[in-house]
C-alpha cells in the first residue's frame, strides 16, 4: 500500500475504530432478539400470538398423542396405542408374506449394510480436496433426520438385536466415507461403476436368489418373483428403486430424441410424452392391472401384479425424467455442440462425451425431486390391492386384536412419519448435493 | 500474410456412395427405427384383438350405451344409467373436487408462501413447518388421514350432530351446508352467474376504454363487482328467490335440504388442498423472492404498509413468474383427484374401475380416461397461457 503513496484516499483510509458501536445483531441479548423478531409493535404482536397459539396448540395435541395415548381394549382395560405398531413392527417393515419367501432377515441386514457403505463411499472426501468442511448445521440438517427416525424405530422394537443392528449402520457408512481418502486414482475414476456394483450386490442380496423361488437367469426370474411376495417398507423401497433405474435409459433416450432434429421419430417422442404426462398415474395402474394382459401374446402368461405395477411405473416416470433431462440438456450452450463439430467429433460421440455429462450434471436436483414424487407415488399400490408400507395398514386394522377401535390415527401416522423421514432427509441431501455440484453457479 | 504460399485447391469431392451419404443414411435409419416402433404397436394391437375375440369382448365404444349398474353415492337411480351417462356424473364429481381445490390452494398457498417471508419469527416457523410437513407425506397418505382418522373417527355421530347450529350441520354421514333455494329455478340462477362473470369483464374492459380515452381513473374492480352484483340480484328475482338460502336440517338418520356433502367428498378436498397448497407456497415464495430486492425497499420509502407493498408492489410482479408453475400444480391437482378410488368418492377413474371389474374392455375405457383428463389439462393450460400472455412484459 505504501507505494500508492499518501495523497488518494482509498477504503484502506477506512480503519476499524476501537470504539464503533458493534455491528447490529451482534451483541444484542436474547431480549432484544425475542423484541426484535416477535414484538416489534402491536401488529407484530398480534401476529405472534396467533401462530404462537397454532404452533402450541398443534404441538400441545402432537405430545398428547405420542406420548399419553391410552386406548380401550375391549375386555375394558386401557393399553397404550402405539401396540398397533410395537407388536407389528416386522408387517410394516417387510409385510405379511416375507417369511414365505425363504430370504432371511440376515440378508435383508446385510443389504442394508452394504447400501450404508455405499452412501458412505459415494459422499466421502478425496484426498487433496480442499473444498471447505461442511458447517455443523448443514451437517445436522444431513444426519439428523436418518438418525431421528432410527431413534423412533428403535423406541418401537421388542428385542435388542434389531436395535444393535440399527445402530451399527453407521459402521460401514464411515468406514466407507473415511475409505476414499485412500484409494488410488485409478479407483476414484471407477467409483461410479464400484457404486453400481454395490448397488446390485445389495439388490441381489436382499431379493435375489432364493431357496423357495426358481434360479433362472442368475436368479433375477427368482427376484421378481420374490418382490412380488414382499410387503411394507420393502415392496415399497423396491419398487421405487427398480422403477427409478429402469425408466432412466428410457427417458434419457426419449429427451435426445425429443431434442434430436429427426423429423420421423420426434413425434413418436413428444406423442408418448404427453400422453403419459396427460393422465394420472392411478389411470395407467389400473392399465397395469386390467389392460396390460391384453397386449401379451396368448402363449404368454401375464406377470403377477407388482411387475405389472413396475412397468407402470416405469413407463410413467420416463415421460417425466424425459422432461427433466430435456431441461437439462437446453441449459447446455450450443458452443459445447459447435466445439465438438470444430474438432471433428462424431455427432454420438459428442452427445455421449459433452452434452450429456453437462446436461445430467444440470438435472440431478430435479431428477432426485422426481424420485421422491416416485416413492410418494408409491402409495397408489394400495389402490391395485398391494401391501405396500401404506397397504399393510389395512390387514392390519382389520386384524381381530385392532378392528373397529380407532387405530387409524396410530397406523397412518406412522406410515406418514416413515415418508416424511425418507422424503425429508432425501431433499435435504439433494439441496446439499447441489451446492457441491455448483449447479446455476458455473 | 501476402506472403505466404497459396492456399491448397479444395479437391472437388465425388459424391460419396449412397449407403455412405448422411442425408439417406439420416432417413433411412430413422425410417428403420419408426418402421420397428409401428411394427411393435401393430404386434401389440395384433395380440389385444386376439385376447379380445377369446375372451368374446367388443372391440368397439359400443359396450358405452350398455347399463353401469353400480350405485354411485348421493346420486339416485344411478345403477340405471348407461355407461356414458356415468362417466358424465363422474366427470361432474372430477369438477367438483377442482372447483373448490383450486382456489382453496391458491389462496392457502399464498398465505403460507408470504408468511414463510414474514420478518415476524412465529409467522416464519409456522409456513415451514406447514410447508415441510405437508410436502414431504404423500397425497394418498394425507387422504387416508383425513378420511379414516380424522372424518370417520372425530366426526360425531348423526344423533349428536355439531357444527354451528342450522348453518353447518358436522355429522359422520355428511355435512349439511346452506344452498340455493331449491323452489326456485336454479338452472336459470346459474345461467345469471355466467352472465354477471361476463357483465363483471366487460365493465372493467369499458373502464378500462374510458381510462385511456379521457385520463379518469378506471376504478375496474369496483365498476365489475358492482356490474357482478346487479346482474346477481336481477338474477335472484327472476329465478324466483334463489339466493333464500335453505338451510340443511336432520330428518331422522339422514341429513336433508340445504347441501350434504359427502364425507369422501370433503375429506378428499380438504385433503389435496392442504397438501397441494403446501407446493403452491413454495412456488409462490421463490417468485417473491425472484422479484428484486430494491422494489421491497422502494415500496418501504414511500411508507406502504405490508398490505399495500403485496398487492400493488410483489404480488403483481411476482405472479408473471408464478403462472407456469401454478398451472402445473392444478394439473396435479386435478390428476390427483383420481385418488378418490381410495375413499369410495365417485368420479371418472371410479367410474373406469368399476365397468374393468365388470369384463368391459378395459382398453377402451382407458382411453375415454385419457380423453376426459385431456380435456382438463387442456383448458387449464389455455387459461394459463392466455393469463401469461396478458401478463408478459412487452419487450422491444
Amino acid at each position: 500500500m505504501s507505494t500508492m503513496g499518501q495523497s488518494t484516499p482509498g477504503p484502506e483510509d477506512n480503519v476499524i475504530v476501537a470504539d464503533a458501536p458493534p455491528a447490529p445483531g451482534t451483541h444484542e441479548g436474547i431480549g432484544v432478539l425475542i423484541r426484535k423478531n416477535l414484538f416489534k409493535d402491536v401488529k407484530n404482536s398480534l401476529i405472534t400470538i396467533f401462530f404462537g397459539l397454532l404452533l402450541g396448540y398443534a404441538i400441545y395435541k402432537a405430545v398428547g398423542f405420542v406420548f399419553f395415548n391410552q386406548k380401550a381394549t375391549p375386555d375394558g382395560g386401557t393399553r397404550n396405542a402405539w401396540v398397533v405398531i410395537r407388536d407389528q413392527l416386522e408387517f410394516y417393515m417387510v409385510g405379511t408374506e416375507f417369511q414365505r419367501t425363504g430370504i432371511g432377515f440376515g440378508r435383508i441386514w446385510a443389504a442394508i449394510y452394504v447400501v450404508a457403505f455405499a452412501m458412505g463411499l459415494a459422499g466421502g472426501k478425496v484426498a487433496g480436496d480442499d473444498s471447505p468442511e461442511m458447517s455443523l448445521k448443514s451437517r445436522a440438517g444431513i444426519v439428523g433426520p436418518p438418525l431421528f427416525g432410527a431413534l423412533v424405530l428403535c423406541s418401537m422394537a421388542k428385542t435388542f438385536t434389531p436395535v444393535i443392528l440399527t445402530l451399527g449402520i453407521a459402521v460401514p457408512f464411515i468406514v466407507g466415507n473415511r475409505m476414499t481418502r485412500f484409494m488410488s486414482e485409478g479407483m476414484l475414476a471407477k467409483k461410479g461403476q464400484i457404486l453400481a456394483l454395490l448397488g446390485l450386490l445389495a439388490f441381489l442380496l436382499e431379493a435375489g436368489y432364493s431357496p423357495a423361488g426358481p434360479s433362472e437367469f442368475f436368479g433375477i426370474q427368482g427376484a421378481l418373483d420374490n418382490v412380488d411376495s414382499y410387503g411394507g417398507l420393502l415392496l415399497t423401497v423396491n419398487v421405487a428403486f427398480i422403477s427409478i433405474i429402469l425408466c432412466f435409459p428410457i427417458g434419457v433416450v426419449l429427451a435426445l430424441v425429443r431434442r434430436s432434429t429427426f423429423a420421423l421419430l420426434r413425434p413418436v417422442s413428444v406423442i408418448y410424452i404427453e400422453l403419459i404426462r396427460g393422465v394420472p398415474l392411478i389411470t395407467l395402474l389400473f392399465m397395469g392391472e386390467f389392460a396390460i394382459g391384453f397386449f401379451f401374446p396368448p402363449s404368454v402368461s401375464t406377470p403377477p401384479s407388482v411387475i405389472r405395477a413396475i412397468i407402470m411405473f416405469t413407463l410413467f416416470s420416463a415421460a417425466y425424467v424425459a422432461e427433466i433431462v430435456r431441461g437439462g440438456l437446453q441449459s447446455v450452450p450450443p458452443g459445447q455442440t459447435e466445439a465438438g463439430q470444430a474438432v471433428g467429433l462424431q455427432p454420438l460421440t459428442i452427445t455421449r462425451r459433452i452434452v450429456l455429462p453437462q446436461a445430467l450434471r444440470n438435472s440431478i436436483p430435479a431428477l432426485v425431486g422426481q424420485f421422491i414424487a416416485l416413492l410418494k407415488d408409491t402409495t397408489l399400490l394400495i389402490i391395485i390391492s398391494q401391501f405396500d408400507l401404506l397397504g399393510v395398514s389395512d390387514p392390519i386394522l382389520a386384524s381381530p386384536e385392532f378392528q373397529n377401535q380407532g387405530y387409524a390415527a396410530e397406523v397412518y401416522a406412522f406410515v406418514a412419519f416413515v415418508f416424511w423421514i425418507i422424503c425429508f432427509a432425501m431433499s435435504r441431501a439433494s439441496q446439499r448435493l447441489e451446492t457441491k455440484l455448483g449447479v446455476g453457479n458455473r | 500474410m501476402s506472403t505466404s504460399a497459396p492456399l491448397p485447391e479444395i479437391r472437388s469431392q465425388e459424391n460419396p456412395p449412397i449407403y455412405r451419404d448422411i442425408r439417406v443414411v439420416r432417413w433411412v435409419g430413422q425410417g428403420l427405427v419408426l418402421a420397428a416402433v409401428l411394427g411393435f404397436v401393430w404386434y401389440l394391437y395384433g395380440n389385444l384383438i386376439t385376447n379380445y375375440e377369446a375372451r368374446g369382448l367388443p372391440s368397439g365404444f359400443g359396450f358405452l350405451s350398455g347399463k353401469f349398474g353400480s350405485a354411485i353415492p348421493g346420486i339416485e337411480d344411478s345403477a340405471d344409467e348407461t355407461v356414458l351417462g356415468a362417466f358424465w356424473l363422474g366427470y361432474q364429481n372430477t369438477v367438483r373436487v377442482i372447483l373448490f381445490g383450486i382456489p382453496g390452494c391458491t389462496i392457502l398457498g399464498i398465505l403460507i408462501g408470504i408468511a414463510r417471508l414474514s420478518e415476524n419469527a412465529a409467522a416464519r416457523t409456522f409456513g415451514t413447518v406447514y410447508v415441510e410437513t405437508f410436502r414431504n407425506i404423500p397425497a394418498l397418505v394425507w387422504i387416508f388421514i383425513a378420511h379414516f382418522a380424522i372424518s370417520l373417527s372425530q366426526l360425531p355421530p348423526i344423533t349428536e350432530p355439531g357444527g354451528f347450529g342450522e348453518t353447518l350441520i358436522l355429522t359422520n354421514r355428511g355435512i349439511g351446508v346452506p344452498w340455493f333455494n331449491p323452489s326456485s329455478n336454479i338452472g336459470l340462477f346459474v345461467g345469471f352467474i355466467g352472465l354477471a362473470l361476463v357483465g363483471a369483464v366487460l365493465a372493467s374492459a369499458y373502464r378500462g376504454n374510458v381510462n385511456a380515452k379521457t385520463g379518469q381513473p378506471a376504478h375496474g374492480g369496483r365498476y365489475a363487482l358492482g356490474a357482478f352484483l346487479l346482474i346477481l340480484v336481477v338474477g335472484h328475482f327472476a329465478s324466483g328467490g334463489a339466493l333464500l338460502l335453505d338451510q340443511p336440517i336432520i330428518d331422522g338418520r339422514q341429513l336433508a335440504e340445504g347441501m350434504t356433502m359427502q364425507i369422501p367428498y370433503a375429506s378428499l378436498t380438504l385433503a389435496l388442498t392442504l397438501y397441494t397448497a403446501s407446493h403452491v407456497a413454495e412456488i409462490v415464495r421463490g417468485a417473491i423472492l425472484a422479484i428484486h430486492k430494491g422494489q421491497s425497499e422502494a415500496a418501504n420509502a414511500i411508507a406502504l404498509s405490508t398490505f399495500q407493498r403485496y398487492r400493488f408492489i410483489i404480488l403483481p410482479q411476482a405472479f408473471r413468474i408464478m403462472i407456469p408453475p401454478l398451472a402445473n400444480q392444478y394439473l396435479n391437482i386435478t390428476k390427483n383427484s383420481s385418488l378418490a378410488v381410495a375413499v369410495s368418492y365417485v368420479e371418472i377413474t371410479a367410474i373406469f374401475q368399476r365397468i374393468a371389474n365388470n369384463a368391459t374392455p378395459a382398453v377402451q375405457g382407458v382411453l375415454i380416461l385419457m380423453g376426459l383428463y385431456l380435456t382438463f389439462s387442456l383448458s387449464i393450460s389455455l387459461v394459463a397461457n392466455t393469463i401469461n400472455r396478458r401478463l408478459a412484459l412487452e419487450t422491444r
